[in-house]
């Protein structure tokens, strides 16, 4: 049985297909795959491909060699189904936090062609999405008249608005303080308890990985490939707390060998 | 005294006009410069007082010259910004051309456009066009050229075409570009249009100015440069004015304010 996201030997060069056989390896004969509803986190040393894996599952870029399937379709063009969310919240400056919400709607279909109809209603969902993130009451803000974790809140709640049954995430929380790191995790892991969407975070922060994911996979060095995949059966719903306990520091410690090892 | 600082600022473009005009009649008069070399102040007053109904008739055809061409720079540098910014295939084909047609001095254009159209009003919005239309072009190209990439992904996940990204990302970020360039470009107009009519034209400030070199009138040709200070600094103004009203939102630095 494959999953609802599934890669099966794949391999994939920095600039796509048109780099060529010259071009650098980016992953190389990479397998994973990710149930449904399932969250997964992807770590490993830097410039291993792991944003370049992100690519090729949402369909902006297509594998080398290899299957890429999500949702039982091979990738041709990009998903749809996705939401995504970045380093950098990348909203647009001239919109309010609520303009910035509804671009996704204003391009993805069927909604592109209702939001101006029903704005309102749009509107109001957009509103209680902002709630959900602790952001009641900032839909009218600019970007920029927001804190980083705000804006970074924000980001996820665009990356939610069209109600996705993916969500990609690539190191979300990596410019963030330490503290607001931390109430942003809790902001996922409530998300994603609520919503029962499918996520993979790619991230290079164990603690992060090990804390929200069901399952973690250790990318190597360039060319990536899988080096290792743990479950982590740590209860739900997680509390902060137990990141402290022994058998969390037990399985970051137990990560922490393997991406050692993927370094050399 | 809280008001203070901001009255200050107010009138310093003022004070600093005054004194500098001061200082040009003081050393006209204590190195007891001739009026042909360089008039005093009060000379170039009396001259446009004098000739008001030329410099006025004048000042207002190198206007509307100078906006009609500035009005086709705007519109074909926008044009061919948007054009150059969408597809890497013109812009890599285009970006040297205009670069040699850049560095082409305009004033060696002029003969050339005589040539085709005669002296006079043709010419002259021509060379405006011309020498103006390069910034607003490169701005609006470097407004889309610098769209995250990460925001690009973002929307192309969704299913967005290349023409949404730029309806709602490309052209709303290049507009403080645009109308940044706006400022430069009208000031080029002008130079532009005095540059023809001085060398091809029977009317105009650049026309006027000519004629009052060869009769040696210097006071008037000072008057003609004052005549077109006034409109370039005019004109900017509006600019800067449309460009805080349309892209507030990207004007958002304390940096200089006080």
């Amino acid at each position: 049985m494959s999953g609802f996201i599934a890669l099966d030997g794949v391999s994939h060069r920095y600039g796509g297909i048109q780099a060529g056989p010259e071009g650098i390896l980016a992953i190389q004969d990479l397998t994973l795959s990710v149930g449904r509803g399932e969250f997964a986190a992807v770590v490993g040393p830097s410039g291993c491909g792991k944003s370049t894996l992100m690519k090729l599952v949402t369909g902006l870029q297509f594998p080398f060699a290899g299957h890429v399937m999500v949702a039982g379709e091979e990738v041709r063009q990009p998903v749809k189904i996705a939401g995504m969310a970045f380093q950098a919240p990348t909203l647009l400056p001239w919109r309010t936090t609520l303009e910035n919400l509804l671009l996704p709607l204003e391009i993805v279909r069927p909604h592109r062609g209702e939001i101006r109809r029903n704005r309102a209603a749009y509107v109001e969902r957009a509103e209680k999405l902002l709630a959900s993130v602790g952001l009641d009451g900032f839909g009218s803000k600019y970007p920029w008249q927001l804190s980083g974790g705000m804006q970074q809140r924000t980001s996820l709640c665009r990356a939610l608005i069209h109600e996705p049954q993916l969500l990609m995430l690539d190191e979300p929380f990596g410019a963030l303080d330490a503290f607001t790191r931390e109430e942003l995790w809790c902001v996922i892991r409530d998300l994603h308890a609520v919503r029962g969407i499918t996520i993979i975070l790619v991230t290079h922060d164990l603690r992060e990985a090990v804390f929200l994911a069901d399952r973690v996979f250790v990318m190597s060095a360039r060319p990536g490939r899988i080096l290792a995949e743990r479950k982590i059966d740590l209860p739900r719903p997680r509390d902060l707390e137990v990141t402290f306990s022994t058998e969390f520091q037990d399985i970051v410690h137990e990560l922490r060998g393997h991406i050692v090892k993927a370094r050399q | 005294m809280n008001s203070s600082p901001t009255l200050m600022i107010r009138l310093a473009p003022w004070l600093f006009t005054v004194a500098l005009l001061l200082l040009w009649e003081f050393v006209c008069r204590a190195f007891n410069i001739p009026e042909f070399f360089l008039p005093t102040p009060m000379a170039v007053a009396r001259a446009t007082y004098e000739f008001w109904p030329a410099i006025y008739r004048n000042s207002w055809i190198t206007l509307q010259t100078t906006l009609i061409g500035f009005g086709l720079a705007v519109g074909f540098g926008l044009f061919l910004g948007l054009a150059i910014g969408w597809s890497r295939t013109i812009y890599a084909g285009i970006y040297p051309l205009m670069i040699g047609f850049n560095a082409i001095p305009k004033v060696a254009v002029v003969p050339i456009l005589v040539l085709w159209f005669g002296i006079g009003f043709m010419p002259a919005v021509l060379t405006a066009f011309l020498i103006s239309f390069f910034p607003i072009v490169v701005n609006v190209a470097t407004g889309l050229a610098t769209i995250e990439p990460e925001m690009e992904d973002v929307l192309k996940a969704l299913g967005a075409s290349k023409l949404d990204i730029m309806r709602k990302v490309g052209i709303p970020r290049s507009l403080p570009y645009f109308f940044g360039s706006l400022k430069i470009a009208i000031t080029l107009a002008f130079v532009g249009s005095v540059i023809s009519e001085s060398i091809a034209s029977n009317y105009g400030i650049g026309n006027l100015m000519l004629q009052a070199q060869a009769q040696f009138q210097v006071p008037l040709i000072f008057a003609g440069l004052v005549a077109l200070a006034v409109e370039g600094i005019v004109m900017y103004w509006v600019m800067a004015l449309l460009e805080q009203r349309m892209t507030g939102w990207a004007q958002r630095s304390g940096f200089a304010q006080t």
